[in-house]
């Protein structure tokens, strides 16, 4: 069975449906908003979702987490996706940690136990074009006296970045821009010498800063991943490619949240809302539109479900499959909530109603660890196309 | 005679043992020469004037028949072998595993059975549902009529209570096979004075009767399987209406339901065209010198068309596990069978871009079978997405059923 879920995993949504509703509502995304908040989110109430288990849902049991896949993640994302939760999951629970966990060192040990605890956050600084494209790395790593390394580049679009206690950066060792040889993952402490992180606001309104580093000196020990360990080890490639598959997929999940979410008000609103004396959702020029947005939205639980489960499986498609998931689900999510304002009128467009920030979502999620387009090509290359 | 607890059948370890036993059985059973991929001309669909492309086709029919594999979830009592909805899925899976063709192509076993297993009566099922598992009566659909089409419901074909029969008078259209068919299934009019659906029943009809007669219809893809079907006075048993008088309908919507689960599993199931849609481009467009499609906008055509048809699959599939877990085809089947359809309008539209000029070959000199074929695909699926249901009405259901929008 691939689609049904375990009595388990049941309970996992069931509880994090029930947390999102009374912790992380729309109106808690509205607030940090409002008041400008830098960080995007909230360090109590991530305390408090770590007390339910979620900051070390794929940390291993030795490290103090719950030791579980992308799957469950992904239900607790997805719950999160419906109230556009703003929490560290992806770039702390999933991201930095797996940088952490790849590295044997035991400072990375105790930095993952805290991170179980709700009380570290780490974000991962790999992006340096205006568009994702995982190799385009100029940032450089060089070797100085006694092992040091000094990084030196920029940094864009790094999640929760603000917030973040560390950051992960991938530098390049060896090779050019573009090369997928050459690079390793690198921990730099938020207030290190030469490091500089600023605040870039978004329409959806998360964490997210501009880096840069400037002769910022690293020791020998916390360069997580090298570029070529040798001894059949992963590179800094391996394990960046499996941090993003794994990421991709899990942001799929929140995604199919967020995009669920958007169509089941829209809806309700076709219900609730007369004119011409009847409700508009009679009229069938919209229940067509309601009933295609429906397809596309079964269509694309089916293969982000998959995507997740292939990844935990570590089976051999799934990186076509969470190519497919991302095509879809950015396609769909983009869809569905621009369908979700034209149909809700007036009022949708407007930012009384929520409806505009799930599309606001949408369009950032659509454009991180690749769009659509990026992806479907993804699809043919993988099969060579 | 109770069945086993489907606990029992369906743990992991006797589903595994039943795994073992089916494949020991196919192995040993299915001709090699029926470990292929069957051609439209090679299906075997039974009935009283059945043909066979082998005498392996034969062999294999009258194999599968005689352990209930032509109706696998059927109670044994009525040609079937009695299985759970996972012991037929494990069936099906290594039967694809091995390659085998289908023993039987059939209306009777895919939509008329499971309406008469939940409608008919012990007497209907003892007669109808032995003949259709051993493919010796051959069923066609009575539905759609010249002047009812998505307005299903009012159709006009009359049946009138006569003594021991009833006597039917009117015309049925898109008759799939009705020139090859044994018997109808089929939707009259019973009573033309209560509201139209109240007024319908669901009527069996021998196609040899006296006042029968069939025309076939030519469409823009050429000759094709429909027929035009008249009835002139012709008597039908009244022990071969199904379920009440006038009650009709809803065995009708449950059939249709069936259709569309059968038509979107048969698509899922065999692979659409011999050549893949990625490898045709390549052959059709080229390749650059890094091995890709060498146009990149047909590629990424290409590309999502087969991200859709995964997508569509995998949904298939989901809809199969959820089913297993005890719900029947509901109103999902409407959204397979429009975006089936649709996905397969748009497919086949891109083979015949992809072709070029190729793709517009009629017949005669300068195109092979296969060119000849894609062309005639590509306006067959025109049809595609009208019959059983237009997509418009397949959009009217999903968004009464399933969204719950008010009428």
């Amino acid at each position: 069975m691939t689609f049904l879920l375990s009595p388990e995993q049941d309970a996992i949504q069931r509880a994090a449906r029930v947390f999102v509703r009374d912790q992380l509502p729309v109106a808690h995304l509205r607030a940090l908003r409002d008041a400008g908040d830098a960080l995007g989110l909230s360090r109590e109430r991530w305390r408090a979702a770590a007390e339910l288990g979620w900051a070390g849902i794929a940390i291993a049991d030795a490290h103090g987490g719950a030791g579980l896949g992308v799957v469950e993640l992904g239900l607790i994302l997805e719950e999160c996706g419906r109230t556009l939760a703003p929490t560290p999951l992806l770039s702390t629970s999933l991201l930095g940690a797996g940088a952490l966990a790849a590295a044997a060192s035991p400072e990375a040990a105790t930095i993952l136990e805290a991170i179980a605890r709700g009380e570290r956050l780490v974000a991962l600084a790999h992006e340096e074009q205006p568009r994702f494209a995982p190799y385009r790395v100029a940032t450089t790593a060089r070797r100085a006296d006694g092992g040091v390394w000094r990084l030196d580049g920029a940094k864009v679009a790094v999640l929760d970045g603000v917030a973040a206690d560390h950051l992960v950066v991938v530098a390049r060792v060896t090779g050019g821009p573009g090369d997928r040889a050459g690079l390793a993952l690198f921990l730099v402490d938020a207030g290190a010498p030469g490091l500089t992180v600023e605040r870039r606001s978004r329409v959806d309104s998360r964490g997210c800063a501009a880096v840069t580093l400037a002769d910022v000196r690293v020791p020998a020990t916390r360069c997580l991943v090298g570029a070529a360990p040798g001894d059949g080890a992963p590179t800094g490639a391996d394990v960046l490619d499996r941090l993003i598959a794994r990421a991709t997929a899990a942001l799929c999940a929140e995604m199919l949240g967020g995009m669920q979410e958007a169509f089941d008000r829209t809806i309700a609103y076709l219900e609730e809302r007369k004119q011409f004396g009847v409700p508009i959702g009679s009229f069938q020029a919209l229940k067509h539109r309601a009933a295609h947005l429906f397809c596309e939205l079964e269509l694309t639980r089916s293969v982000v479900r998959a995507a997740l489960v292939a990844v935990d499986a570590g089976a051999a498609d799934a990186a076509i499959l969470v190519a497919a998931a991302k095509a879809k689900a950015s396609a769909t999510y983009v869809d569905v909530t621009a369908e979700a304002i034209q149909l809700h009128g007036g009022i949708g467009a407007t930012d009384d109603l929520d409806i505009g920030l799930f599309y606001k979502r949408a369009r950032a999620c659509e454009l991180t660890f690749g769009d659509a387009a990026y992806h479907r090509d993804r699809f043919g290359q993988l099969q060579g196309y | 005679m109770s069945p086993p607890a489907p606990d029992d059948v369906d743990a992991p370890e006797a589903l595994a043992a039943f795994r073992a036993e089916v494949r020991a059985w196919l192995e040993e059973n299915c001709p090699p020469s029926l470990r292929t991929p069957a051609t439209s001309a090679e299906e075997v669909w039974g009935g009283r004037r059945a043909t066979f492309p082998s005498d392996d086709a034969r062999r294999w029919l009258e194999r599968c028949a005689a352990r209930g594999y032509t109706a696998p979830t059927w109670p044994r009592g009525y040609g079937g072998a009695g299985l759970s909805a996972a012991q037929a899925r494990v069936l099906e899976q290594e039967q694809r595993a091995l390659g085998c063709r289908r023993p039987l192509v059939s209306f009777g076993v895919w939509m008329l059975g499971p309406v008469l297993l939940e409608f008919g009566s012990d007497a209907q099922k003892a007669e109808h549902l032995p003949p259709i598992a051993r493919g010796e009566i051959r069923w066609c659909q009575g539905y759609s009529e010249p002047g009812a089409g998505s307005d299903l419901a009012s159709l006009q074909t009359r049946a009138v209570r006569d003594g021991d029969d009833f006597v039917v008078d009117g015309a049925k259209v898109w008759t799939s096979f009705a020139d090859k068919s044994d018997m109808m299934f089929c939707l009259v009019r019973t009573n033309p004075d209560a509201p139209k659906h109240a007024g319908i029943s669901f009527l069996l009809i021998d196609m040899a009767a006296p006042g029968v007669s069939v025309r076939p219809i030519t469409l823009i893809s050429g000759s094709s399987p429909f027929c035009e079907t008249r009835f002139d006075g012709v008597r039908v048993p009244a022990r071969n209406l199904v379920g009440t008088l006038d009650g009709g309908w809803t065995i009708a919507k449950r059939l249709l339901e069936h259709e569309r689960s059968v038509i979107s599993l048969m698509r899922d199931a065999a692979p659409e065209d011999t050549e893949t849609l990625a490898a045709m481009a390549r052959r059709c467009l080229g390749v650059t010198a890094d091995g890709r499609i060498a146009d990149p906008i047909l590629r990424d055509e290409v590309i999502a068309a087969d991200v859709d048809f995964l997508c569509n699959r995998l949904t298939l599939q989901r809809s199969r596990e959820a089913a297993q877990a005890g719900r029947g085809p509901g109103a999902e089947s409407s959204m397979f069978k429009l975006y089936g359809t649709e996905l397969s309008k748009r497919r086949k539209d891109l083979r015949v871009r992809l072709a070029g000029y190729q793709g517009l070959g009629w017949d005669g000199d300068g195109y092979t079978a296969a060119e000849l074929q894609v062309t005639r695909d590509w306006l067959r699926s025109r049809a595609s997405s009208i019959e059983g249901g237009t997509s418009e009405i397949q959009l009217n259901i999903i968004a009464k059923r399933v969204l719950g929008l008010p009428d």
